[in-house]
């Protein structure tokens, strides 16, 4: 899960994180109140979107930038009002961007240095590491590829947890000044301590700036929680924004049903994420391209399998729907019987390609005979993929 | 012709009496797997079944019934803490079905692990099975066949897929091993890999990768040097879009670190024959075996 860089901020807050002074708006009016609020004549205004590139975003009605520096408040209620409701493109939304529901007021921080700072949770270690480099501001792939050696990187043992050391340490390797770094350190700390309390996957700063006071803050944040561990953290679960997921997603999930939503014109039904990936893996190698990525679970009901094909039948783009299931707790019939009733209530606009194979294949066979309903099997994995893409193809 | 578990298991089934525990407590029972005992705090001193003794905790069930092999159904919020349950009473082999466990428990219970000599399967798996002698998890048993191709898994159906394609070709399967889907769990392709190539029972292997993190890679490497039977594999999700989990927490291409390309081309480097599509695992590997690619 995600959220917002006004949220982020606040959260950030809450664990001693220094950050630019600033609060969320949903109107012009609001804005501009903000502004007000924070006292100050140099301000910014920035769209709050789940994506990054924000700044050299374009607006659908052509306003350009989705982050502008102001000097009063009037001003900053203009820009709001160019922002707010309209859709933002920028280079990670996609040609169809995301519409702009709330914008973040901020004190606009002088600069005098920019640097990017890190904590994810390393597979490889099985720890968190701090991964930080004194090129803040543009992204770290980037850093990665020019110049690597720039990168800072810093393991975190599991069970001790970040030392005050390492903070200093980091401090001096990032360049900070004697004087800058109890500032640093606690900024580092209190990241640490947000990274663990929240079950965060990641916490990206970037950039962190320091200003030419010596003031250490975190200009913008990025955090990526784990989802398999939102059930303990309600409070971080009412911060998701389902204005910004795709509404097929959206749909699924209130069905605890797995669906990722792809460009192409082959939807599928599978179960397991594994035979699921690979089933959308032999569309494309058969030249076809998949609309979704499905996967009904091991222990999928009758419903679910329904409100699945649902999904799958609404998105106009579909023109032909391939399911794949390799029963093992998962019965075939179940599959079977989720569909045929899907078919009753909502037509079946496209050709339907079915593999079925595994416990209670026969079963689930002879059902789906039994119903009438116009269905093209296949014997196997490969089979069935040659057969839907023909039939995508209106072969 | 095996590895890890065999006619020799005596399994402790930690959550036996949840609905799915008793489920596939069952269905292994049926299989022939030797079950000994079952745990669920407070539920001590009941029979499951009729036929396997309950107990409180994992440390009576291992002085009770000299349990060797865990296989945990608890839910996602006491996992981890059966799983330390499980190593502390000494059992040597744990194997954790439950899906949906915090990554930062499982970091937890790795670093507690560490120095300890038993071994972790999972989670996020399907399990382990030596057909004809021993299955301990979630698979149906009937696709496969005893035989000498090891097999070793991320992913529970693809799996099944796997072994099903081998098993109609008449190729039976020393052991399957399901290592999971979670960003940090036990068991490696590499650990498992190493036990395939000393087992003189496993002729040939099948690895089954997906998309996420840097174990395919390092099991290539490994192999490359040190394995001289024939290894076929398959990578999933060639076609995911970046940034996304793709079902699994661990499948997930991040800062393009992970793909399938990068993944392929590995083990490709190391010799290894990689199916081009799911649906030709096993014929991938028959070539391989008879010098054809």
């Amino acid at each position: 899960m995600n959220i917002h860089e006004y949220q982020a901020k606040e959260l950030l807050q809450k664990f001693g994180v220094a950050t630019p002074r600033g609060k969320a708006a949903s109107t012009p009016e609001e804005a501009e109140q903000a502004a007000r609020e924070l006292g100050t004549d140099d301000l910014v205004v920035k769209a709050q979107i789940h994506a990054g590139g924000r700044g050299k975003g374009t607006f659908a009605n052509g306003f350009k930038g989705g982050v502008h520096l102001c000097k009063s408040p009037a001003e900053a209620r203009a820009i709001a009002s160019k922002m707010l409701g309209q859709t933002l493109v920028t280079h990670q939304t996609g040609s169809a961007g995301r519409v702009v529901n709330k914008v973040l007021v901020a004190e606009s921080a002088e600069i005098a240095r920019e640097i990017y700072f890190a904590i994810l949770l390393d597979r490889a270690t099985a720890a968190p590491i701090i991964v930080a480099s004194t090129e803040g501001g543009v992204e770290i792939e980037t850093v990665a590829e020019k110049s690597p050696e720039k990168i800072l990187r810093e393991k975190i043992e599991p069970l001790a947890g970040l030392q005050a050391y390492q903070t200093r340490k980091l401090a001096k390797q990032l360049g900070f000044e004697s004087s800058q770094l109890k500032a640093a350190a606690k900024l580092f700390d209190g990241l640490y301590r947000t990274f663990m309390a929240c079950d965060c996957s990641m916490v990206e700063v970037n950039p962190l700036v320091v200003t030419p006071k010596g003031e250490v803050l975190a200009l913008d944040a990025k955090f990526n929680f784990d989802d398999n561990a939102l059930y303990r953290h309600p409070e971080l679960a009412a911060l998701r924004d389902i204005a910004e997921e795709d509404p097929r997603e959206v749909e699924a999930s209130k069905h605890g049903l797995n669906y990722i939503g792809l460009d192409g014109n082959i939807a599928c039904l599978v179960n397991g994420a594994g035979l699921a990936m690979a089933t959308m893996d032999i569309i494309k190698f058969y030249g076809g391209s998949p609309a979704n990525f499905l996967d009904v679970g091991g222990g999928a009901t009758e419903e679910q399998v329904t409100e699945a094909f649902k999904i799958l039948v609404s998105d106009d783009k579909v023109k032909a729907i391939l399911v794949n299931i390799f029963g093992g707790i998962m019965k075939c019939d179940v599959i079977a019987q989720g569909i045929i009733n899907a078919v009753k209530t909502v037509n079946l606009p496209v050709p339907l390609v079915v593999r079925l194979e595994g416990t209670n294949m026969e079963a689930g066979k002879k059902l789906i005979a039994e119903s009438g309903l116009a269905v093209i099997a296949a014997d196997d994995l490969g089979d069935a993929a040659q057969k839907v893409v023909k039939a995508a193809e209106g072969k | 012709m095996s590895v890890l578990v065999d006619k020799n298991t005596r399994l402790v089934v930690q959550g036996i009496t949840g609905s799915a525990g008793g489920f596939h407590a069952r269905s292994c029972m049926e299989y022939g797997t030797n079950v000994v005992a079952g745990v669920t705090p407070g539920k001590g001193g009941q029979m499951f079944d009729g036929k396997v003794p309950v107990f409180d905790t994992v440390w009576e069930a291992r002085q009770e019934t000299d349990c060797n092999v865990s296989v945990i159904f608890v839910p996602a919020a006491g996992a981890a803490d059966g799983i330390l349950e499980a190593v502390d009473a000494g059992v040597k082999l744990v194997i954790c079905i439950t899906e949906g466990i915090p990554v930062m428990d499982m970091m937890r219970v790795k670093a507690q692990m560490a120095g300890k000599p038993s071994r972790l399967i999972g989670p996020n798996c399907p399990g382990i099975i030596t057909p004809g002698a021993c299955k301990i998890g979630i698979m149906p048993g009937y696709i496969h066949k005893a035989g000498s191709v090891g097999v070793i898994s991320r992913s529970g159906t693809l799996t099944y897929e796997a072994v099903w394609q081998l098993t109609s070709r008449g190729h039976g399967q020393s052991t399957c091993i399901g290592i999971g889907g979670d960003p940090i769990n036990g068991m490696s392709h590499l650990d498992a890999v190493k036990l395939f190539n000393d087992d003189p029972e496993t002729d040939s292997m099948i690895l089954i990768g997906e998309i996420g993190g840097t174990a395919e890679e390092e099991a290539a490497e490994w192999i490359k040097e040190n394995c001289k039977k024939p290894v076929a594999a398959f990578i999933a999700g060639a076609t995911a879009p970046a940034g996304r989990r793709m079902g699994h927490a661990g499948a997930i291409v991040s800062g393009g670190q992970g793909t399938a390309a990068g993944k392929i081309e590995a083990l490709k480097r190391a010799g290894i024959a990689v199916a081009e599509t799911p649906a030709t695992m096993a014929e991938t590997l028959i070539a391989r075996m008879k010098g054809k690619s």
